[in-house]
């Protein structure tokens, strides 16, 4: 083998190395601290339909005749929901306090938020608190809980809206 | 400032592309077909998929046993098509970048070239979007961390439905029928991924799409060597309840998952879709300077429809269609919005021959801003002004190395917007002159020609391989073909010494064996 041909092959096993090397090495490191050793993971995620705004009207037997045969239903009942005040409390400590729109084009849908947090793991006192009428003066869901996280724990804090409560998963 | 940042690229990609023809030489050097490049790693991925495919369990729970298995009980198939497909999908990322970046350097992103920068541009999107699901299908703690991160971002979109995040918000909420669909995507993604690559070589004449073997031979065994060495392994099974803190990242697919932790995932849908917008305008940010009229042309007086400049038109510029006037004939039509005005259409013109009686030549095709007519007044004057001993003419390519820095006594060179528009009758015509000596074609570095073709196109001509033949009663040792890369210069000039040594000889021995025969006459 000529000294060219040993240069050629050094050469080519050299870019090789150096491409395999730096797919090899980039493909899982370096590793992202995606979360502090010491934090665990809070997330509150709900869905729910806010109440209907305004009251239902009672249709006079004139409008009613004005109406296609198929759509003389007794009662008017508007579409539009409530959006939701949500707030979240984590050691005394407002974390998150957002109003929640109702989804759909005539705000008929459910409102749904998510919203990850990271927190110090250990001894934790959570609050959860949500209206779904803007003409609520209080909080008539709300739950207060003090909660042991461990590290890298994940929390969940969704809304039953059959049962109308918060639950931790 | 564009063509500034190009140039600048553009001398750089030269100069590593120079160093690595070193090693690999001009045929086998990767920066030459990093195009190339990219689809085969999209084959090595497709075919180690499909057999990691057949042991896959697609479902919530057997997903991730399925592919320990394969890792673990049959690392030495298994693990390595589980290697493969990981590091042959990052390699793809490595070389598409790399080539969007060195045609962006070479200028390939405007005027007829912008319709294959543009239909790459969404393929970008494609490769990122099979990449980023195919570690969900994995469902270790490294696929819980990415699937929760991207439902989190794509939520961010108004035309996500909200309750793509909730999905993944607890083990309860994940179903067996979600996992089918994610690997249905996994598939159909690719596959509008392949239609994009067969749209994006589309205006290309004899798309090369696949590495030169040697160079094929030795990725496919590099990759096995790494994923020997550090074969892709799982982490922990996925589990909602926890998460880990520390993610494995594959910086190639996921370089902008920590800036989603950071910043609303608006911003960089926002980041992400100007980094898109302008790669798509760029074609228009800094216009070609070639208009229409620069396109080839066609004189149906002097085409005879031989399809030779379609079958040699390296952009699908040409079509062949009925005569205008010669009933029965067909002859070239060009398309000027494909056509780079590369002149190499004009070199494969059976009728671009200086040997013609006519008063003006003209070629059935050619480019206004340099025809064949210009092409031999220009080397004529050239030839005139050559002396000295063993006289060589030599024809260099614009995009290459400046060929009139060679010039001295006993060599000329004339500079061609490509060497493939140099008809080979040409060749011949020059080298039959009293005063040349030889003939020496020079052009881009081999396998990587600035006009894709006109190198392999000129070597076949001369090599009969390819019409129009060289035919020279001059003999083919009076023509040499030299291709030199832009820093390739000092070899250059010992391959027109050691040509010029070649006709030195020819001539001596000529001389000599004249001197003889006259002195065996007398």
């Amino acid at each position: 083998m000529s000294s060219t041909d040993s240069v050629r092959w050094i050469g080519q096993a050299a870019a090789y190395g150096v491409f395999v090397l730096f797919v090899g090495y980039f493909s899982n490191s370096p590793g992202y601290q995606h979360l502090a050793p010491d934090q665990a993971m809070l997330k509150l995620s709900l869905r729910h339909s806010g109440q209907v705004l305004g009251e239902c009207k009672q249709m006079s037997a004139e409008d009613l005749a004005r109406l296609p045969p198929t759509m003389r239903a007794p009662l008017d009942c508007p579409r539009e929901r409530s959006p939701l005040e949500i707030e979240l409390e984590v050691n005394g400590e407002t974390r998150l306090s957002e109003r929640v729109e109702p989804r759909g084009l005539h705000s008929d849908g459910m409102a749904s938020i998510y919203h990850r947090l990271n927190v110090p793991a250990g001894p934790t006192r959570l609050k959860v608190r949500m209206k779904d009428h803007v003409d609520q003066q209080e909080f008539p869901y709300a739950v207060e809980q003090e909660v042991e996280l461990r590290p890298g724990q994940v929390l969940v804090i969704d809304f039953d809206s059959q049962e109308k409560r918060f639950e931790f998963l | 400032m564009i063509r500034k940042t190009q140039e600048l690229l553009d001398g750089a990609f030269k100069r590593i592309e120079s160093a690595f023809n070193v090693a690999f030489g001009p045929h086998w050097n990767p920066w030459y077909q990093l195009g190339a490049l990219s689809f085969y790693f999209f084959w090595i991925v497709c075919i180690s998929g499909l057999y990691l495919y057949i042991f896959f369990d697609t479902s919530i729970n057997g997903a991730y046993e399925s592919v320990e298995r394969l890792t673990v009980e049959q690392w030495y198939l298994g693990g390595v098509m589980r290697s493969l497909h990981r590091y042959a999908s990052d390699a793809m990322v490595v070389t598409v970048t790399l080539h969007l970046v060195r045609e962006f350097a070479k200028g390939r992103f405007r005027g007829p070239q912008a319709f294959s920068w543009i239909s790459g541009v969404p393929l970008l999107w494609l490769l990122f979007a099979a990449g980023i699901g195919g570690y969900w299908l994995v469902w270790d703690q490294f696929g819980q961390y990415v699937a929760q991160i991207t439902t989190e971002w794509l939520e961010r979109l108004p035309v996500i439905s909200d309750s793509l995040a909730r999905t993944f918000l607890s083990n309860a909420t994940l179903s067996d029928r979600l996992f089918s669909l994610l690997v249905f995507m996994h598939i159909a993604i690719p596959l509008f991924l392949l239609l994009g690559m067969f749209i994006h070589v589309n205006r290309l004449k004899l798309a090369r799409t696949e590495p030169a073997r040697g160079l094929a031979i030795g990725v496919v065994l590099a990759m096995i060597v790494l994923s020997l060495l550090k074969p892709a392994i799982s982490m922990a099974p996925a589990d909602m309840s926890i998460v880990p803190a520390e993610v494995p990242l594959d910086w190639f697919y996921m370089n902008f998952y920590p800036l989603l932790d950071r910043v609303d995932p608006l911003y960089v849908w926002l980041l992400l879709a100007g980094v898109t917008g302008v790669l798509v305008v760029l074609p228009w940010l800094s216009p070609s300077k070639q208009t229409a009229a620069a396109a080839a042309v066609v004189d149906p007086a002097n085409c005879n429809g031989c399809t030779w400049c379609f079958q040699d038109c390296p952009y699908e510029a040409i079509t062949i269609v009925p005569h205008s006037y010669k009933k029965g004939m067909r002859q070239a039509l060009v398309d000027p919005d494909r056509c780079t005005a590369c002149g190499i259409c004009a070199g494969s013109c059976p009728s671009a021959t200086p040997f013609r009686h006519v008063e003006e030549l003209v070629s059935g095709i050619e480019i206004p801003g340099y025809p064949v007519d210009r092409l031999l007044d220009d080397a004529m004057a050239k030839v005139d002004t050559l002396g000295g001993e063993a006289r060589v003419m030599v024809f260099g390519c614009d995009h290459a190395l400046a060929i009139e820095r060679i010039e001295r006594e006993g060599v000329v060179a004339l500079s061609l917007p490509c060497v493939g528009m140099l008809p080979p009758s040409f060749v011949d015509y020059i080298a039959r002159q009293d005063k040349v000596d030889g003939v020496l074609v020079s052009g881009c570095c081999s396998g990587d020609c600035f006009y894709r073709k006109g190198n392999t196109w000129t070597e076949e001509r001369f090599a009969s391989q390819r019409m129009p033949h060289l035919r020279t009663s001059a003999g083919h040792d009076k023509v040499k073909v030299s291709w030199a890369g832009i820093f390739e210069g000092e070899r250059l000039a010992a391959d027109i010494e050691e040509f010029r040594s070649g006709l030195q000889r020819k001539n001596t021995a000529g001389a000599t064996q004249a001197a003889d025969e006259t002195e065996a006459a007398q």
